[in-house]
């Protein structure tokens, strides 16, 4: 039963932050884990859902998950990719759960890529090319 | 609360639940408990996305993977490959959304680009059965808005103001009518939604119901508050069950939530909804007979003035809108008259929901801002005419209306130049039609309707509109004669000017407005016996070519009549007399001798 507008303002926000996920990417933070087979074989999974978890927990806006096939560097698999609006892509190479927790406080919350996780952030520059 | 990585979402309106989707629905659930993602990856029914000429439809987020022409078959390769291990599964996506290796946006596809989305917002994007994620896309906010900061003048004034007028056929300005219901003296009055729907070919108000059936109870709730009521009734036909079980969890979650019932959001107001089921005449869609179908008697009409907001259910003033009209009202509340009213043309403001069906490449649900010409419908948004067939009219406004020829593509549609084209707006039934369509044969096939559904309480109606159809038989079978024509058109007038309810009033355009546009197809007919649209089988002539028929003999053998006759080696011949125009020969002969000719 809601009582008041100021409850239904409680439902609402609450509501539409589990829609936020059935947003199209676009906007925002993406987080993208190679997910192909020698990914999901070298643990993507656990890191994938580490990253749902985290941003769950710290209620995070505006970041979406998303998975990938084969990135190309199956050797430093799992990797993830993050994409931030108007930046550079960020690569973490050989991810753990634990790895993940870092990642997000530093990079996704407060904007300062881990680069120790990365595979050398201006090495990845000419990977990409 | 579970926060989801993945959402797939499976539309569960009309035209896919016919295509299969309901089974598409339940192997999801299964593939995803077997690969284990059941924490990571909801699934939820949505109403319709609108193209349902590519369903079953399945939108997977946060990629925005828009999957067409689904079957259950494939649901395990989008499972393991897409959920779960990130690979889009191309050979499915809808062709035009993959641009590049990248997949568009939905706004990008041609089909939605020129679209603009007010009655069917959340249609397609949350889940019917669920009320949160209605009030997530700022649902019961309107009615919060006009229970606490608004006077019940104030909200009839806003409604006035936004020039909204009625989606149900008439047109008729809806602040008006909201504020005729409020002025009216009494001290019990309804509130009634009219989705009864009968026009062939028209389900926008069933798929708002079922896409989103809490807009049209918020509506009613603010409607309630405008005119002094406590109650309304949903008047909907039995014939959709979806609709119907939609709104009876739409309207129990409501009632459970306090956004029905006694004492409202703690503001004292009280309002709550009860649905009535309709037999599905179409007569009961007119608001009078509707009433008197509620009431428990049969749905016939009676005379107008006294008009229902003075003298509606039970004798009682009663506000009378249809769906998709109530589907508009909590937006205008939250975004304002002046942003509703920049929208559309001068007099028919905002958008208007269109069933696209016939001989179009997307049929499916479409909305546009009033003021979209036909043209832009049927190439951009329809995708044009299929088999590189040539564009000849559209239909609008059901057995009340009439067509737009070619000639007029460029017309922008909106309620007063539909009238003026002698067709309607209708609840918004838009048939396209080709080079194929035979024009007479159009003007019969709502006129069978109108004969079938009439109640038969004014002579007029119940005589003149057979004798009509009489006539066009008789035409179409290639024995018309010119008084035909004129006897056509003479009872037509007559038929308008005499009925007692809007059924038999409008019962004659689609005859008129065809005879307008397409004399010269009615006089093809009568004078030479032809069809030119190759429609009419009556008048069709099988004919075989002399100068390319070998003389085997093949087609005789064939025909089921034996109308076909010859010596072999000399040119075969057909008896039209005899001919049954089944089109065998014209498959058997080997040499294509044998054709159609109009
Ligand atoms: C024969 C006939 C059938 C009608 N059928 C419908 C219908 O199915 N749905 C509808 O909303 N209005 C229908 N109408 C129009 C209603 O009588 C009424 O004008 C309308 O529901 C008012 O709502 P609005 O002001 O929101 O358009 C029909 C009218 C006639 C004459
Ligand atoms: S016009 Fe036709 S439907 Fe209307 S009251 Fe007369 S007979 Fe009945
Ligand atoms: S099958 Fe064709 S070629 Fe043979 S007799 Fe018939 S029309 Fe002539
Ligand atoms: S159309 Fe059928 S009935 Fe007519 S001639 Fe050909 S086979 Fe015989
Ligand atoms: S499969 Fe992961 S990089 Fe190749
Ligand atoms: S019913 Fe699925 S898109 Fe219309």
């Amino acid at each position: 039963m809601i009582k008041s507008i100021q409850e239904l303002e409680e439902i609402r926000k609450k509501a539409l932050e589990e829609l936020e996920f059935r947003k199209q990417q676009g906007e925002g933070i993406r987080i993208v884990v190679g997910m192909a087979t020698c990914g999901i074989a070298a643990g993507a999974r656990p890191v994938m859902l580490k990253f749902v978890e985290e941003i769950q927990k710290r209620n995070l806006k505006n970041v979406t998950v998303v998975q990938t096939g084969c990135i190309g560097l199956c050797k430093y698999e799992p990797i993830v990719e993050v994409y931030e609006p108007n930046k550079e892509k960020v690569t973490y190479v050989k991810m753990t759960p634990e790895k993940v927790s870092k990642v997000v406080a530093e990079h996704i919350v407060n904007g300062k890529p881990v680069y120790e996780y990365t595979i050398g952030y201006e090495e990845n520059k000419e990977a990409n090319k | 609360m579970p926060l989801y990585r993945a959402h797939v979402l499976v539309c569960g309106g009309t035209g896919c639940t016919s295509g299969g989707s309901d089974k598409i629905y339940d192997a999801f659930l299964k593939e995803i408990e077997n690969f284990n993602l059941k924490d990571e990856v909801q699934v939820i029914r949505t109403g319709c996305f609108g193209l349902c000429a590519e369903g079953p439809i399945v939108i997977v987020y946060p990629e925005g993977a828009f999957y067409s022409k689904v079957a259950d078959s494939d649901v395990k390769e989008i499972v393991e490959e897409h959920l779960l291990k990130g690979r889009i599964v191309k050979r499915l996506l809808y062709k035009e959304s993959l641009e590049e290796g990248q997949i568009k946006s939905l706004n990008e596809v041609k089909f939605y680009k020129k679209q603009m989305r007010i009655a069917l917002r959340n249609c397609g994007v949350i889940n019917p059965e669920n009320i949160e994620e209605y009030i997530a896309y700022d649902g019961y906010k309107a009615l919060a808005k006009v229970l606490t900061e608004m006077t019940p003048e104030q909200v009839i004034d806003w409604v006035k103001r936004s020039g909204l007028r009625g989606r149900g056929g008439g047109g008729f300005p809806t602040g008006l009518k909201w504020e005729f219901a409020a002025k009216a003296p009494g001290d019990v009055k309804y509130v009634v939604c009219n989705a009864d729907e009968g026009d062939p070919g028209a389900y926008m108000d069933r798929s708002i119901l079922e896409g989103d059936p809490h807009s049209v109870i918020e509506a009613m709730a603010i409607a309630g508050y405008a005119i002094g009521s406590k109650q309304g009734y949903v008047y909907v036909r039995a014939e959709y069950p979806l609709a119907v079980k939609r709104l009876e969890i739409a309207i129990n979650q409501a009632r459970e939530y306090g956004l029905l019932g006694k004492n409202i959001l703690g503001t004292g107001f009280e309002f709550d909804i009860e649905i009535r089921l309709g037999a599905g005449a179409f007569v009961c869609g007119e608001e009078t007979a509707l009433m008197t179908s509620i009431e428990g008697h049969r749905g016939e009409p009676r005379p107008r003035p006294p008009f229902p907001a003075v003298k509606g259910l039970w004798g009682k003033p009663t506000l009378l809108n249809n769906v998709e009209t109530y589907a508009n009202i909590p937006v205008i509340i939250l975004k304002g008259p002046e942003w509703f009213a920049s929208i559309g043309t001068e007099k028919s403001k905002g958008t208007k929901v269109f069933a696209l069906v016939g001989k179009v490449n997307n049929t499916g649900l479409i909305e546009v801002p009033m003021g979209t010409t036909v043209r832009e419908i049927v190439e951009d948004i329809g995708g044009g005419i299929p088999g590189g067939k040539k564009f000849k009219a559209v239909q609008t406004g059901g057995p009340s209306g009439g067509c737009i020829p070619a000639s007029l593509m460029d017309t922008p549609i909106d309620f007063d130049s539909l009238t003026a084209l002698g067709t309607m707006m209708g609840s918004g039934g838009m048939i396209v039609m080709d080079e194929d369509t035979c024009m007479v044969d159009i003007a019969k096939f709502f006129l069978e309707f109108t004969v079938d559904e009439s109640c038969g309480k004014c002579p007029p109606c119940r005589i003149g509109t057979r004798r009509m159809l009489e006539i066009l038989q008789k035409i179409t079978s290639g024995n018309g004669t010119e008084e035909d024509l004129e006897k056509l058109e003479e009872l037509a007038y007559s038929i308008k000017d005499s009925a007692l309810c809007g059924l038999g009033q409008t019962a004659p355009n689609p005859v008129l407005s065809t005879l307008r546009y397409f004399r010269d197809e009615y006089e093809a007919h009568v004078k030479e016996k032809r069809c030119p649209a190759g429609a009419c089988k009556a008048l069709l002539r099988i004919v075989i070519d002399k100068d390319l028929c070998k003389g085997c003999g093949i087609c005789a053998k064939n025909c089921p009549a034996n109308a076909i006759t010859g010596q072999i080696k000399k040119p075969f011949e057909i008896d039209q007399e005899k001919c049954i125009k089944c089109g065998v020969c014209i498959e058997k002969c080997p040499f294509k001798a044998i054709s159609k000719k109009a």
